[in-house]
């Protein structure tokens, strides 16, 4: 139970965080908040590994998410370099 | 008594602080001068997150060459990708965060789920990662044109009608199985029926919806993460999760917004359905224009307004548009470039292309701030935009964009505007601007047209 009760109150935070955003940024926060999907990293770390299948289902869960990650912020970094006032 | 700290205690506290990182993360990315840092501080997050989490971990080995495998390939790409394809990347990432929380479901389903509730998240978990796995392979592939599927083809149809019934079947996995005993593999057949059901579900979506399509995609992404940490009772993976699912729920009301329609508008109906009422059929006079006689007019324009569509991107015209804007400047004249949100095919997709090839941000404007004082710009250069320069928006209550907020270059002393041919935009909706009288076509690939007025300011 208290953990749905984090899940809406972050929800609400989100919402109330990120509803103006000047339209440049569009694509580096929809890039910005993909990488931070990638979190899901932490949680196939976790996964129980008992078995050929498990281990398996871990091992990739493991390598997407991290391929999320790494790809995500690195994009999301060169996209933001090339803003830039003159 | 035991002082030593537990390793489960220190973890949580951990996540805390990174929780934290993210909030302010994202919240700085929200702005032009904080974004670079913002995306740094969510990066640390992410870093001691993972960090924490590989205290004590079952099989160190396997999982750290996941890591590092995964770390390889995802810098590879990020690195090597050119600017003009970020939108198939980003898609392309997403898609493989949703496959990660597919996973995660499947696996936490063979653990066997211990409580009806344990089971309905399950498979809520499943379905929103493996459609936002194979939703995203689609949109990337829609995006790099490697797939190439009419809306109103057989394919289509089967695959929105596997869509429909992979819905059907989560909800009978997880409200009619738990009652029954299952007697046959219904896990299995869910899991199938998912990954089909992605197909199915941005297949008939055409590509001008494609920023609609791309933030909701994201938006399931962070959803999924969050449901993958209430399996597994891990605050962090819901804290970030919801981050995105609220991110990627703002831009994609951003984007309905700009396109004047409901979101189950753009996924469910489409333009196709909306019936060609067009009595209207609006033919009158072209007044095509040379090279040499549009140069003639922007040199002696004093303000101009550069419209990008998505036709810039696909003629990959955006350095010669710079060019253009930097010669005009030199000349005298007020140069500033019109964005209209859902031009291209991503959010934002215009001011990428234009920050890629050097063009400063201040210059880039939004249609509330260019409409107002659009009576005294006087050559607005309208490049491969079509629908969201279409005055039928304002004027005709009968057609099919009505009421969308457009950039109303028709207002400007004269349009110029570049297009291939007289082929109608996204919308299949005929352009009245085209018409007007102070607007001059002017035909042929927008990035040559555009050298050739640059070779003659050079000269």
């Amino acid at each position: 139970m208290l953990l749905g009760f984090v899940l809406i109150l972050s929800i609400y935070l989100g919402l109330e965080l990120i509803s103006k955003v000047p339209s440049t940024l569009h694509t580096p926060l929809m890039s910005g908040a993909n990488a931070i999907s990638g979190i899901a990293l932490v949680g196939a770390l976790v996964l129980s590994q008992d078995g050929q299948l498990q281990t398996t289902l871990a091992f990739l869960a493991v390598f997407f998410a991290s391929i999320n990650v790494f790809g995500g912020y690195l994009v999301t970094n060169r996209m933001l370099k090339m803003f830039k006032k003159k | 008594m035991d002082f030593a700290i537990d390793i489960p205690t220190l973890q949580n506290i951990t996540y805390i602080i990174s929780s934290v990182l993210f909030i302010t993360g994202i919240k700085m990315l929200g702005k032009e001068s904080t974004a670079v840092k913002g995306n740094f501080l969510s990066a640390v997050a992410m870093f001691i997150a993972v960090g924490i989490t590989c205290i004590g971990l079952v099989n160190p080995i396997v999982l750290f060459s996941g890591i590092l495998l995964g770390a390889i390939i995802g810098s590879f790409i990020a690195l090597k990708v050119k600017m003009t394809s970020i939108p198939e990347m980003v898609a392309l990432f997403n898609g493989f965060g949703g496959l990660a929380t597919f996973l995660i479901a499947w696996s936490e389903f063979n653990n066997g789920p211990d409580s009806f509730f344990q089971s309905a998240l399950v498979m809520f978990t499943l379905a929103i990662g493996g459609i936002t796995f194979t939703g995203s392979l689609i949109a990337y592939g829609k995006l790099s044109e490697k797939i190439n599927i009419a809306k109103t083809s057989i394919i289509t149809k089967i695959f929105t009608t596997i869509f429909y019934i992979s819905l059907a079947f989560l909800l009978y996995s997880v409200f009619i199985t738990p009652l029954l005993i299952p007697t046959f593999e219904f896990f299995t057949v869910l899991l199938v029926l998912v990954l089909l059901g992605g197909i199915g579900f941005v297949l008939p979506i055409g590509g001008g919806d494609m920023p609609v399509v791309i933030s909701l995609l994201n938006s399931f992404s962070g959803i999924a993460a969050a449901f993958a940490g209430l399996l597994l009772f891990n605050n962090v993976l819901i804290v970030a999760g919801s981050l995105v699912g609220a991110s990627g729920l703002i831009l994609t009301v951003i984007m309905a917004k700009a396109m004047n329609r409901s979101i189950s508008n753009i996924l469910f109906v489409g333009y196709a359905s909306s019936s060609p009422s067009s009595s209207s059929e609006e033919q009158g006079e072209i007044n095509p224009i040379s090279v040499s006689d549009a140069y003639l007019i922007l040199e002696n324009a004093s303000s101009v307004l550069i419209v990008p569509g998505y036709g810039m991107a696909v003629a990959q015209a955006q350095h010669t548009v710079r060019e253009l804007g930097e010669l005009l400047e030199e000349n005298g004249t007020d140069v500033k470039y019109g964005i209209h949100p859902v031009a291209g095919r991503m959010p934002g997709h215009m001011n990428v292309l234009l920050a890629e090839a050097n063009v400063s941000y201040d210059v880039l404007a939004e249609p509330d701030d260019v409409n107002p004082t659009m009576d005294v710009v006087d050559v607005a250069v309208v490049i491969g935009a079509n629908d969201v320069v279409n005055p039928s928006a304002t004027e005709e209550p009968g057609s099919p964009i009505y009421g969308m907020p457009i950039i109303e270059v028709h207002n400007a002393r004269t349009v110029f505007v570049l297009k291939r041919s007289m082929s109608s935009g996204f919308a299949g909706v005929q352009n009245p601007l085209f018409f007007k009288s102070n607007t001059r076509m002017l035909f042929g690939d927008a990035k040559e047209s555009i050298s050739g007025l640059v070779s003659e300011f050079k000269d």
